[in-house]
């Protein structure tokens, strides 16, 4: 028996919340006195397994072949289902990326095996895995248990911490042949746009947000752009001549409300919300968010939440730790001047 | 041709939720809407059915309160809707859910695209899609933002993908089991006519037993669901000039140790 754990990649690389599910299985593990094991597959993979070593693994699997270099379900669902099969562990965990959600829902379906996903809390009771995750869009928490089997476990990027790193620690490296060769797999990834430079909403520390109210923009639109078209002008320009600055200075992701993304202000990637994604950043700052349920249904979890809205009457104060009434277009640039000024840079 | 859509009914995204003291959910009188997501699954089958000169065909999993989702995609033009109730089906988890979802497709014999929504806003548990795409053993594309060539003949399917670092373009086999974003279309409205003709629909209603599909063991139990511990929080309202604003917000943010 054992405890799974795949850690995602990229290029080679372990995505940043990796080592979070390491170390919620590391509790799993040690209350069921079984090994932690990560897997790995793809470009780079024992290199990788070395770090997964540091980061509390005590065993890596490691498959690094050409049909595994860039994520594709096939291949990876096709691996993982075969392990699965071989080694029945107690628990799969993974974070509930877009690919951790696909891969363990694939290989869980195969297996007929147990899901829990986007867990946010993790206990043991006796041999049972019990789990808190969120439902109904943040309104209400659900408690589900594992029943017998290998149980499947997504957890919400940062719900859980990383192990403390030991840089002399070392692991046991096995290496697998895939499950799959090429002419089975049926996918061809034809290309990739990398969004360069931008942080990830999903594992951000700060998020910084905008939303219609970036419209009343003092700028004037240029010549022959009226109406609508000068509103979504002065929206683009705001996202890019205020926020993004302020973002800058804070290391921070870029977000948005819906009202903002549906007027064109910005891509959808950027949405927050119920029907965009859900973040819990240590620091959420809203400017010109009114704070409808549906946004906060993605921000709630966020620690500590700043509203700068020129409305005092606005519903986001109630939910805001510090609430800046004023005109953003004013407060904003200040406060990334003070930022600039305060943390030297 | 033939494009399935699944979907299903989710209480309005504006209701007050609640857990009640027996560890059910309880949303008051307020209203049951198809589910925010599919809204754009529904409206991409229309459009590849049409454009494929096909058959379109929507189906939900669960008990009556889901018949208004079908009636819903009635209106907006779909050609047949169908219900799947099976006692067997209470309290189960997403895998019996997709075996009964695959065992649908199957039963319908000549699906060559099935199209659901990125997750139930409700439950968002996200598993449906990919848990059918693996019983029917067929291809899965999720969070599709365009679908760029559809080939019946050929059967292949190029799509656009929305990842967490940037856009994939992806070929691959039909059939396939695709999920869609926000954004890849506009979705329509039903008009008076369709929502009068959905309104007189009958909508047939299959078990398991009409499915051929047995169910595999529970492997997760629901306990239930409470509510979250109220979050206190004491709003500091910082006043002043822009300046002042900034200067105090971040001193209280250092002090907090955010920054
Ligand atoms: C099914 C469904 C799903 C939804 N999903 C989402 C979702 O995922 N995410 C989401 O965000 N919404 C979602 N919504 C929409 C939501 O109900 C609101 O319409 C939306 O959040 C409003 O966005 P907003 O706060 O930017 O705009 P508004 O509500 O119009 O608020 C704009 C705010 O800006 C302030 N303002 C204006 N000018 C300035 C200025 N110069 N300086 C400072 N403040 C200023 C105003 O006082 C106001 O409070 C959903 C709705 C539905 C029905
Ligand atoms: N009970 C159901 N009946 C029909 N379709 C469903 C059902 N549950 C989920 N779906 C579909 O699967 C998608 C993902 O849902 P979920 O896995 O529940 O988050 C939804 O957007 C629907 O398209």
């Amino acid at each position: 028996m054992s405890v799974f754990v795949w850690i995602e990649t990229f290029k080679g690389k372990a995505v940043n919340t990796s080592w979070e599910a390491l170390g919620a299985g590391r509790t799993l593990a040690d209350g069921l006195n079984v090994p932690l094991v990560a897997l790995v597959f793809g470009e780079n993979a024992s290199e990788v397994a070395k770090q997964a070593g540091q980061n509390g693994a005590n065993k890596a699997i490691v498959s690094d072949d050409a049909t595994l270099k860039e994520f594709r379900l096939k291949p990876y669902a096709a691996l993982l289902t075969k392990l699965v099969n071989e080694q029945q562990p107690k628990v799969v965990l993974a974070v509930g990326t877009s690919r951790g959600r696909e891969l363990l829902a694939a290989s869980a379906a195969d297996t007929d095996s147990g899901l829990l996903s986007e867990v946010v809390e993790l206990n043991l009771d006796g041999e049972t895995i019990k789990v808190v995750r969120p439902a109904y869009a943040g309104k209400l928490l659900s408690e589900a248990t594992g029943i017998g089997g290998t149980t499947f476990i997504t957890i919400r990027g940062r719900a859980f911490q990383p192990n403390a790193v030991n840089e002399g620690a070392s692991v046991e490296v096995t290496s697998t042949a895939p499950a799959l060769s090429e002419d089975q797999i049926v996918s061809k990834v034809e290309a990739f746009e990398e969004e360069v430079g931008s942080v990830n909403l999903g594992d951000a520390a700060i998020i910084v947000s905008g939303g219609r109210g970036m419209a009343n923009n003092p700028k004037e639109a240029p010549a022959g752009v009226t109406g609508d078209a000068a509103a979504v002008w002065k929206a683009q320009d705001g996202f890019e001549t205020i926020l993004k600055p302020l973002a800058g200075v804070l290391g921070a992701a870029l977000g948005a409300s819906r009202a903002a993304v549906d007027a064109g202000y910005i891509p959808y990637a950027h949405q927050v919300g119920q029907t965009g994604k859900t973040v819990t950043p240590d620091l959420y700052i809203a400017c010109g968010i009114s704070g409808a349920i549906q946004h906060q249904a993605g921000m709630r979890g966020s620690k500590v939440i700043v509203a700068i809205n020129k409305d005092a009457e606005s519903p986001i104060f109630k939910m805001a730790r510090y609430g800046l009434t004023g005109d953003l277009y004013q407060i904003v640039p200040a406060l990334t001047a003070e930022l600039k000024k305060r943390l030297g840079k | 041709m033939h494009v399935v859509v699944f979907t299903r009914s989710t209480p309005d995204t504006a209701a007050r939720v609640v857990a009640k003291d027996d560890g059910s959910v309880s949303w008051g009188d307020a209203a049951t809407v198809v589910n925010p997501w599919d809204e754009y699954a529904l409206e991409e089958g229309l459009v590849q059915a049409k454009n494929g000169g096909g058959k379109s065909t929507v189906i939900v999993i669960g008990p009556e309160m889901h018949t208004e989702a079908l009636k819903h995609s009635l209106a907006l033009g779909f050609d047949q809707a169908i219900r799947i109730e099976d006692a067997a089906l209470d309290e189960r988890d997403s895998l019996a859910y997709a075996t009964a979802a695959a065992g649908a497709v199957n039963k319908l014999g000549d699906v060559d695209l099935v199209i659901c929504g990125k997750e139930s806003v409700d439950v968002g548990t996200d598993q449906h899609t990919y848990q059918t795409a693996r019983k029917l053993g067929w291809t899965m594309l999720s969070y599709v933002s365009k679908i760029l060539e559809v080939d019946y003949n050929a059967k292949t399917i190029k799509v656009e993908r929305m990842l967490e670092q940037g856009k994939q373009i992806v070929t691959s086999k039909l059939p396939a089991v695709i999920s869609v974003m926000k954004g890849i279309n506009e979705p329509r409205y039903p008009s008076f006519m369709g929502i009068r003709k959905a309104s007189k629909a009958v909508i047939p209603v299959w078990s398991l037993g009409d499915l051929g599909v047995t169910l595999p063991a529970a492997r997760v139990k629901v306990a239930g669901f409470k509510n979250l511990p109220v979050r206190e929080v004491q709003t500091m309202m910082i006043t002043g000039t822009p300046e002042e604003q900034a200067a105090a917000l971040v001193e209280q943010l250092l002090k907090d140790k955010v920054l």
